[in-house]
């Protein structure tokens, strides 16, 4: 039996997941227009590579990757681009990304794609080649471009792949459907990862309350010793990056490093999933899962979703809402993001999206800290939280980043068992981007200051040429002077000596 | 008598030598206040600080004679940062609204009279003789030299635009910010 090495801290928030955990995936409708936005991913935007009135095939290029990290976008319908403008991003600020909007046509005529013939022969890097040209990113939510994490395991001397399965998000069952009813593509997908990045096995990591995804995807596994699927406790943020990490191997990230240097790449089933439709249906990644819930929501379900969809489109195919939801959150409800309206669509990134009424989203005025210390226990990454929020209070970042305000991964759990209801992970946000905000604006400053000190120096040169030409004018006017005065010289000489001699004539 | 003379002795060379030998080695060096703060100064010159240069408000901040708080352009980080070397208590209140924005030609009024040209004291503006000139704004700083010498007005300012990729979360609700000031 496989052993599992004990985590820290966690929360076990009410999981809210059968709704949508009993019911297949359905398949979406086409929504009239899909909203794609081209920056979907952590990195540089792609570049719209398409013209308006142009028509597209599914799985066409449409913003081609710009630099190192980055990634494509491709047309998840076939149809005609109507637009390619800047349209409200699926961010809590709802400020403007450039999208390319496709009105489908419902033809679905796919754009070539060839497959290699078996992708487990390839070149490691090969593999990573066309796992980036199918634009494929993290699914889990991070949206991180899978083909720098996998160059990356295999530069680094990657032992281990771990296959993240936990969904350890209330409400969130996508994975869960995603291995229990295609068990068999997710392995393959594995199979071809652990190859790429040149890991010896791969773990795959599921949450020990989705046993029927555990048993899915143990007998697709079956008789090969390089992957082996792992139950994991249940315990909320079992699903993030650290957490699996930490479970699976029992080695701790250590704060501001990355799990390659542990010689571990991790990656969600979402990405296996996609990996294997890119090497071997030559689909590159265009639609996604999504759990669509929360009590709002008249009848939750999963849907394979395209790219782009807005929304509204989402909720309107379960019905509607029951009640007007308090707020929409893309993601779970602990780390989800706010969203600012329905009209705003799918990207790759997007795992959920739950409707919460006003009973579900937890109200209560704010009271001051009884350092009662439960944040502390709850903590994963084993901060102080009381601490951290009370610096932050007092617009103290530096100190806050002392206490390794940095390393926190933004689960929530300490707000949530916070009994004063202080919004911890909200200030932790906030000072996050305080930093950062800092470190711009000191760089800028020094920027400038060179730039002040470049023009000074130009000044200074420009004077002293400016001085250096007078002088040299001045020269030149006394050097002319001189020769003229002595050509008068010469001038009157000759004539006295001329009128001696007509003198002496 | 001898053994006293000879221990206190001994006792007053070897303490003296120790003294000698520490204040060599934990020698700290004197603190050129005025040079660290005109570090960080930005150095633009634009005299918002009521000085005449950056050098000039350096030497008064450090006197005490000037808030550590007077330069706009510095805004509330830099104004941590001298309140650090002077160790004296910042009062955030007092930090100016650090973000007066860029500047901007208005292409439609620009004569391309280059009078901008020459005050800008980060080379930001770009242009030639009529020619319509325009601002870089990475290089911008913010202080409104060119605003007041532009003789048809085509010069502006407008606050620094926020993008996905430079947006941050706010402050929780209900929290009050103890500063105006944002950067
Ligand atoms: S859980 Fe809340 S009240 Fe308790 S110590 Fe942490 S911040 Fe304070
Ligand atoms: S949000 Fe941050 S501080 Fe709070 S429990 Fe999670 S990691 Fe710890």
């Amino acid at each position: 039996m496989f052993r599992l090495f004990g985590i820290r801290g966690g929360v076990h928030p009410e999981e809210h997941k059968h709704p949508t955990a009993s019911r297949p995936i359905e398949t979406l409708p086409l929504p009239e227009r899909l909203c794609v936005p081209l920056a979907q991913h952590i990195g540089a935007p792609a570049e719209a590579v398409v013209k308006i009135g142009q028509r597209v095939l599914r799985g066409q290029l449409i913003g081609s990757g710009q630099g190192r990290v980055s990634a494509p976008v491709h047309a998840p319908a076939s149809g005609k681009v109507v637009a390619v403008d800047d349209l409200p991003a699926p961010h809590p600020s709802g400020l403007p990304v450039l999208s390319v909007v496709i009105e489908p046509d419902g033809a679905q005529d796919d754009a070539d794609h060839p497959v290699p013939s078996d992708p487990l022969a390839m070149a490691p890097e090969a593999i990573a080649d066309f796992v980036s040209r199918a634009g494929i990113v993290g699914l889990g939510g991070a949206a991180f471009p899978s083909a720098v994490k996998l160059n990356l395991g295999l530069s680094g001397g990657a032992h281990t792949l771990i296959i993240n399965g936990g969904e350890c998000e209330p409400y969130l069952t996508c994975d869960d459907r995603l291995m229990r009813e295609r068990a068999e593509a997710v392995i393959d997908g594995v199979r071809i990862m652990r190859h790429a990045s040149g890991a010896e096995v791969a773990l795959i990591g599921i949450e020990d309350n989705k046993p029927s995804a555990i048993e899915a995807m143990r007998q697709a596994a079956a008789g090969d010793d390089a992957v082996q699927v792992v139950a994991v406790p249940t315990r909320y943020p079992m699903g993030s990056e650290k957490q699996m990490v930490q479970a699976l191997t029992g080695r701790e990230i250590p704060a501001g490093k990355l799990s390659a240097q542990l010689g571990v790449v991790l990656h969600n089933v979402g990405t296996a999933y996609a990996v294997h439709r890119a090497l071997r249906q030559g689909r590159p990644l265009v639609s996604r899962i999504v759990t669509v819930g929360g009590g709002a929501v008249r009848e939750p379900r999963n849907f394979e979703v395209p790219i782009g969809t807005p929304l509204k489109a989402l909720f309107d195919a379960c019905g509607g809402f029951a009640e007007t939801p308090d707020r929409v959150l893309m993601g779970g409800p602990m780390m989800g993001q706010w969203m600012p309206s329905l009209e705003v669509p799918v990207v790759k990134g997007t795992s959920g999206v739950i409707a919460l009424t006003a009973a579900e989203v937890r109200k209560h005025p704010v009271q001051p800290c009884i350092r009662c210390s439960r944040c502390v226990e709850a903590c994963p990454v084993g901060l102080l939280p009381l601490e951290m929020a009370s610096r932050i209070r007092k617009s103290d970042y530096d100190a806050a980043g002392k206490l390794g305000l940095t390393d926190c991964i933004a689960c929530g759990s300490c707000s949530w068992v916070c009994p004063s209801n202080i919004p911890l992970v909200h200030f932790f946000n906030f000072a996050k981007g305080e930093l950062v905000a800092r470190r711009a604006a000191e760089e800028r400053t020094s920027g400038l200051r060179e730039l002040a000190e470049k023009r000074q120096v130009r000044l200074e040169k420009e004077a002293r040429i400016k001085a250096e030409k007078a002088a040299q004018r001045k020269r030149e006017r006394q050097a002319r002077a001189e020769a003229k005065a002595a050509a008068e010289r010469e001038a009157k000489k000759q004539a006295r000596e001329e009128q001696k001699q007509e003198e002496e004539a | 008598m001898y053994a006293a003379i000879i221990v206190l002795t001994v006792m007053g060379a070897g303490l003296g030598l120790g003294l000698g030998y520490a204040a060599r080695v934990f020698r700290v060096e004197a603190d050129p206040i005025v040079e660290r703060i005109a570090a960080k100064l930005p150095g633009s010159q634009c005299g918002q600080c009521g000085y005449p240069g950056c050098a000039p408000a350096a030497e008064a901040i450090a006197k005490g004679e000037a808030a550590v708080t007077c330069c706009p352009p510095g805004g509330l980080v830099l104004a941590e940062q001298l309140a650090e070397i002077m160790g004296v208590e910042l009062d955030r209140s007092a930090v100016r609204d650090a973000d007066p924005g860029i500047a901007w030609v208005e292409e439609s009024i620009c004569i391309g009279c280059v009078k901008c040209l020459r005050v800008c004291p980060t080379d930001a503006i770009v242009g030639a003789p009529k020619m319509i000139h325009a601002v870089l704004p990475e290089a911008c700083s913010g202080c409104t030299k060119c605003i007041d010498i532009c003789p048809t007005e085509a010069l502006r300012m407008r606050p620094i635009e926020v993008t996905l990729r430079t947006w941050r979360w706010h402050r929780p609700e209900g929290e009050t910010r103890p500063e105006a000031a944002h950067v």
